[in-house]
């Protein structure tokens, strides 16, 4: 439990809660002691852990495989770079299993989702309390904050600004290799005569218009609502820590069982939110639909 | 769990990675990684072709070693000819060479047998003459006689 004197509802609530920074009503700037100071701020607010954690995340992928890229060479290779063109090698398949056309851009795309979206599932595997915990105690050491209004949610795709992020970029690089490959016209074509004859175009569009906006949301809610799912569980395992002996084993038993279930689920939503991804710039990137 | 600017944080740490991902990481390890396919498989092609070689050098050799153990044979096979004739050879020396000794044998034999036997004949003779001179209890004149014994000696 974080604390001694909260409740259930509380603990989740607190583990909920994203560490936003922005403009409070009253026009001072600073960091949201509760969920409704966080929906005040309304738009131009930051959820710093999200961010923070996430962008870490990039930049630390992105070191571990430039430093690859700068020594890569055709001779024997080192087990690091072993180890990253076994994923490269994975991410190419995949791409060439799944893209048809010729974009540079999208394998570059696929690694850095697939590579990404793990690393910040995985956040979901470091011990629950132990990132909120130490957050409360820099939080109230360095900077005289309450440790209970410390809120720090350290996996950043159970955010959907995160996920909503990435699927919007996705969404627009969809729409704009669309319009680049098949024409303005073309694009519209396909949305407007598209299934049923021409003088139906109104319906088509809808019907159209309607599968082109569920692909960014279906993506980043898919990868949102596995991840937010999978951390409530740990959440719900955790407080059965508080209830007792026997109980809090039991938890315990069921945290490991989880963790393993999860680490798949991990894998699995970041390779989805890849194969995706390639698929839909694939159709994209078709002349005939 | 508000959307807010962290959407377009996102979106733009986002678009940060994919270009540096697509600028600085993604070509140079394809390139290594096409580059060591190829060496790969030109390593293998070498040593295919070097394999046919060394197949071509055993089947040489083999047949080296066969040329060689042909004229070996060959060669003995020679030798022991050459070596029968040689022992044919003496042999038939031999035997010439003893009948040879054998014949010289012979015919000095026969003469030390002719040699003795014309001794053998005069002793004879003088001593039939000395016998003679004795029953006959008187001197015989040797000179008188000696055709007589002569040809006596030569009946003998």
């Amino acid at each position: 439990m974080a604390s001694e004197q909260i409740t259930s509802s509380e603990y989740i609530k607190h583990h909920l809660q994203n560490l936003t920074y922005g403009q409070h009503p009253d026009g001072t700037w600073g960091f949201a002691h509760n969920a409704q100071e966080a929906s005040d701020m309304g738009f131009w607010a930051i959820n710093v852990d999200t961010i923070g954690v996430s962008v870490l995340l990039g930049v630390l992928m992105m070191w571990f495989f430039r430093g690859v890229a700068k020594k890569a060479n055709a001779g024997i290779p080192t087990a690091t770079q072993n180890f990253a063109e076994w994923i490269i090698e994975f991410i190419d398949t995949s791409v060439r299993g799944s893209f048809s056309g010729r974009n540079p851009l999208v394998a570059p795309l696929a690694l850095t989702i697939f590579v990404w979206i793990f690393l910040m599932n995985l956040m979901d595997l470091i011990a629950i309390d132990l990132v909120p915990q130490l957050a409360g105690f820099v939080g109230s050491t360095a900077f005289g904050a309450d440790p209970h209004h410390v809120f720090f949610k350290v996996v950043p795709s159970t955010d959907p600004n995160a996920t909503f992020g990435m699927a919007f970029v996705v969404f627009a690089m969809v729409i704009y290799y669309s319009i680049k490959v098949k024409g303005l016209g073309g694009f519209f074509g396909e949305l407007a005569f598209h299934p049923f004859p021409k003088w139906m175009f109104p319906i088509n569009l809808f019907l159209e218009g309607v599968t082109l906006i569920s692909k960014p949301i279906s993506l980043s809610l898919r990868l949102f609502g596995n991840m937010y799912a999978g951390e409530m569980i740990f959440i719900l395992i955790a407080i059965m820590y508080g209830a007792g002996l026997l109980l809090g084993s039991f938890g315990g038993v069921l945290q490991i069982g989880w963790a393993i279930f999860h680490i798949l689920i991990i894998t699995l939503q970041a390779f989805i939110f890849m194969t995706l991804t390639i698929v839909y710039l694939d159709m994209a990137h078709q002349e005939n639909h | 769990m508000n959307i807010n600017a962290t959407l377009i944080g996102q979106a733009i740490a986002f678009l940060l990675f994919i270009g540096f991902c697509m600028k600085y990481v993604w070509p140079p390890i394809m390139q290594a990684l096409d580059e060591r396919k190829k060496k790969i498989a030109d390593g293998l092609a070498a040593a295919e072709r070097g394999r046919h070689e060394q197949e071509l050098a055993e089947k040489r050799a083999q047949q080296v070693i066969h040329e060689a153990k042909e004229q070996a044979n060959e060669i003995v096979a020679q030798a022991t000819k050459r070596g029968n004739q040689i022992v044919d050879e003496s042999k038939d020396n031999a035997r010439v060479e003893g009948e040879r000794i054998l014949t010289a044998a012979k015919a000095e034999i026969d003469q030390e047998a002719n040699r003795a036997r014309d001794e053998l004949k005069l002793q004879v003779g003088s001593i039939a003459l000395a016998g003679a001179s004795k029953i006959v209890g008187r001197e015989i004149d040797e000179k008188a006689h000696t055709d007589l014994l002569d040809e006596l000696v030569s009946q003998i």
